[in-house]
């Protein structure tokens, strides 16, 4: 199909409007979805007390339906709600609840982008004649001729590089995909807006995780067992001990502790104290001083290659292992199979979490990435 | 690209009739219709003539004809304020309701109320005698629907009168998609009260009307006014009752001959896709069923993108009741008659009207098959 449509994934946000509207005006043939991942009717007790009312100026909300739809309408471009609520619960919601409370540290988003944006979004771009999708990402995707694959870079604005949250891309899906913005900075991408007099270019940035109010996970755990009636409730009192075996006190319950964590801990001590560890099977806390922290290896499971095709020898690479951390130098060895890899840091590096995504760059290069074992 | 619609269960395009109608209290007849003066009493005229035309395409007296906002305020009207008027007691209605019924029936049912959903087969129709069974000494309302909107199943009315009669309970019918697709003659029926809605009959959205027979008790859901005999107070939207008025006069009119043309086509489009197009079916009986409708699934494909699909061809069809940001749950009307979840999400409602072509019909039924062979070539997962 020459003319075939591209799909945009529109939030309703400033970034996915910019996208739509940039393609539309370079000629292309665009079709504006907004997927419906959550009902933010649910759970009404999580917004007692929060700034917006409920089902307002949050993801998913009514309100960002309705900033999306007007978009597409100022731009002229036919406009779908798409509903995922049902995918969405069980690739993203249910494995971010379960992982938590196995005392793991889970990242929503890179299922998200795995199973919903990047995979289900797909089928009903597909399902309109679109071959390619594009998002609000930054980041960059471009193809390598000698190696016959599709890279992912980092995005220009490394304020705003979002590539931690897309190591899960696999190649088919690199190949229909476009990040328009990937080579612009959130201020030139606000510019843009504005000049093309875009009804969202004052709108704010999106929190966090966009079905967790005020970023309370905790809160939101409690919630969800409860109105799911879980089997197991979420995880009780235990034990504040230190890696010697001496108790120091007691916490309520290892889910709302992560590695590197000091909030929370309410012992009162000569130097400061951080979760180094936390255990649901003994509803242990393991707690240390910031070198207790500190780790050198560690291993990275279900590794998802994107610019090379893996390590047969140990390769070099920086290492991000959370969204806010500056990647560190370190080694990448094989370790059983093309999925497992073993990282080791040239310097130990903070609060290695389990559950969180291990990245590897070689600069701006995505290589690949995985779940921290 | 010519955008052809196949949606008329969700709205109707409204008639040039209608529309003259409405233009003419849009312009020089503008008064209030309970102003003394002059410009007052040519809208009461306008208003009286357009109960007069809707009184007699239902066979009900001018003053048992309620103008209300729409077809959802007229149910609520009927449901509300019957129970009301009684403050406690049993309320019997059947499980493929439309909201604008279920919703106060669950709203009544918090307030104390005992509510009883009539369940239906396969067929998607309720059998009399279980409407006979769930009758208690305590029953105050009985509430039925006239056609279904989404299977298009016609409700044996007259049946279930009878029984509501000679047990003394009142009956209400959403008559919202019967009206003007099937005779409705509200004596012959023997109902009580009937809620239908302008813009489904070619009229604009905003205006409604819940026939109350005479002597039948009602407690007054708003406050604040005469108008309506007081059931509906507010100043009267003459533009609306007016295009109503007009609409019902031509659905008296066209209504036989369209009925007719209209089933042909459907049946025209039901033949070539169930011909044509492996694993698909009609979803409730397709006897009795209004004119227009046809519910068909198709198996392996995902409605919401089969929607879309088609709209981007052209064709403005739905997976069932019209809703703004895409239904979580499948249809609680397929999922009554007997269908999986999967297969309730794999359905397609088709209804036709008055504008709609053997020509249209045939593109659609390619369209169709284009469509429903892509999505399960590339298998989008439901």
């Amino acid at each position: 199909m020459p003319d075939a449509p591209i799909a945009v994934a529109m939030s309703g946000g400033v970034d996915s409007s910019t996208v739509a509207a940039l393609l539309v005006r370079q000629g292309h043939r665009v079709v504006g979805m907004t997927m419906q991942l959550w009902n933010q009717r649910r759970l009404p007790e999580l917004w007692a007390g929060a700034e917006a009312p409920v089902g307002h100026g949050r993801c998913c909300s009514l309100d960002d339906v309705y900033d999306a739809r007007r978009v597409a309408e100022q731009i002229g471009i036919p406009y779908y709600v798409v509903n995922f609520e049902q995918q969405f619960e069980q690739h993203v919601v249910k494995p971010f609840v379960e992982e938590y409370l196995a005392g793991r540290t889970p990242v929503p988003c890179t299922l998200c982008n795995n199973y919903i944006k990047f995979d289900r979004f797909l089928d009903m771009a597909d399902a309109a004649g679109a071959r390619q999708i594009a998002t609000g990402h930054y980041a960059r995707i471009r193809y390598d001729e000698p190696s016959g694959r599709y890279q992912l870079l980092r995005g220009k604005d490394p304020a705003k590089d979002q590539t931690y949250f897309l190591f899960g891309l696999t190649q088919p899906q690199l190949a229909r995909t476009l990040f328009p913005l990937g080579e612009l900075t959130k201020p030139e991408v606000r510019e843009l807006a504005r000049s093309m007099g875009l009804a969202v270019a004052a709108k704010s940035d999106s929190q966090e995780i966009c079905f967790v109010p005020n970023g309370d996970y905790a809160a939101f755990l409690h919630a969800y067992l409860q109105e799911n009636d879980a089997a197991a409730p979420p995880p009780g009192p235990g034990p504040i001990v230190t890696a010697d075996g001496r108790t120091l006190g007691e916490h309520n319950g290892v889910h709302r502790f992560t590695v590197g964590q000091r909030k929370g801990l309410r012992i009162a001590a000569a130097e400061p104290l951080y979760v180094i560890a936390t255990d649901p099977k003994t509803q242990r806390v393991v707690v240390g001083g910031n070198g207790d922290l500190l780790r050198r290896g560690f291993f990275v499971k279900d590794v998802n290659w994107i610019s090379i095709a893996g390590v047969s020898a140990p390769v070099r690479a920086q290492v991000k292992i959370r969204n806010k951390h500056a990647a560190a130098p370190a080694t990448l060895h094989a370790a059983g199979g093309a999925a497992r890899v073993e990282v080791i840091f040239d310097e130990p590096q903070r609060a290695v979490t389990p559950g969180q995504g291990a990245v590897f760059h070689d600069g701006d290069l995505v290589l690949g990435g995985g779940w921290i074992e | 690209m010519e955008h052809v619609y196949f949606d008329h269960n969700a709205t109707t395009p409204v008639a040039p009739e209608a529309r003259d109608a409405a233009a003419v209290c849009l312009g020089q007849v503008y008064g209030n219709a309970s102003s003394i003066h002059h410009f007052g009493q040519a809208a009461k005229q306008k208003l009286e003539a357009a109960r007069r035309q809707i009184a007699a395409l239902i066979h009900a007296g001018p003053s048992e004809i309620v103008f209300t906002g729409g077809g959802t305020e007229a149910d609520n009207m009927a449901v509300l304020g019957v129970a009301r008027a009684t403050g406690k007691g049993h309320i019997i209605t059947s499980t493929i309701e439309h909201p604008a019924v279920l919703g106060p029936c669950a709203q009544l049912e918090r307030e104390g109320f005992a509510v009883t959903r009539v369940r239906v087969g396969a067929s998607g129709v309720v059998n009399p005698d279980d409407v006979r069974a769930a009758l208690r000494p305590e029953t105050v309302l009985v509430s039925v629907m006239h056609a279904n909107n989404e299977i298009g199943t016609v409700q044996p009315i007259a049946e279930i009168a009878r029984i509501t009669r000679e047990a003394g309970v009142p009956l209400h019918v959403d008559g919202v998609q019967a009206l003007g697709k099937i005779p409705v003659d509200v004596d012959a029926l023997g109902v009580d009260l009937y809620s239908v809605s302008a813009h489904k009959l070619y009229a604009p959205k905003g205006v409604g009307v819940l026939y109350i027979r005479k002597g039948t008790r009602l407690a007054p859901t708003d406050f604040g006014g005469h108008h309506e005999r007081g059931h509906r107070p507010g100043t009267e939207n003459v533009p609306g009752a007016a295009a109503f008025g007009a609409a019902a006069e031509l659905a008296a009119n066209t209504m036989f001959v369209e009925s007719e043309r209209q089933a042909a086509l459907r049946d025209r489009l039901e033949k070539a896709v169930l011909n044509r197009i492996s694993g698909t079916g009609v979803n409730g009986s397709c006897w009795n069923r209004t004119p227009n409708t046809s519910n068909i699934y198709f198996d392996g494909v995902d409605g919401e993108a089969l929607v879309i699909a088609l709209d981007l061809r052209g064709f403005a069809v739905s997976t069932g009741a019209a809703c703004s940001s895409g239904a979580v749950t499948p249809s609680h009307v397929l999922t009554a008659i007997g269908l999986s979840d999967d297969r309730a999400r794999a359905s397609m409602r088709f209804s036709l009207g008055r504008l709609n072509t053997a020509a249209q019909v045939d593109a659609l039924a390619d369209a169709l098959e284009a469509s429903v062979a892509h999505l399960r070539r590339i298998s989008v997962h439901a």
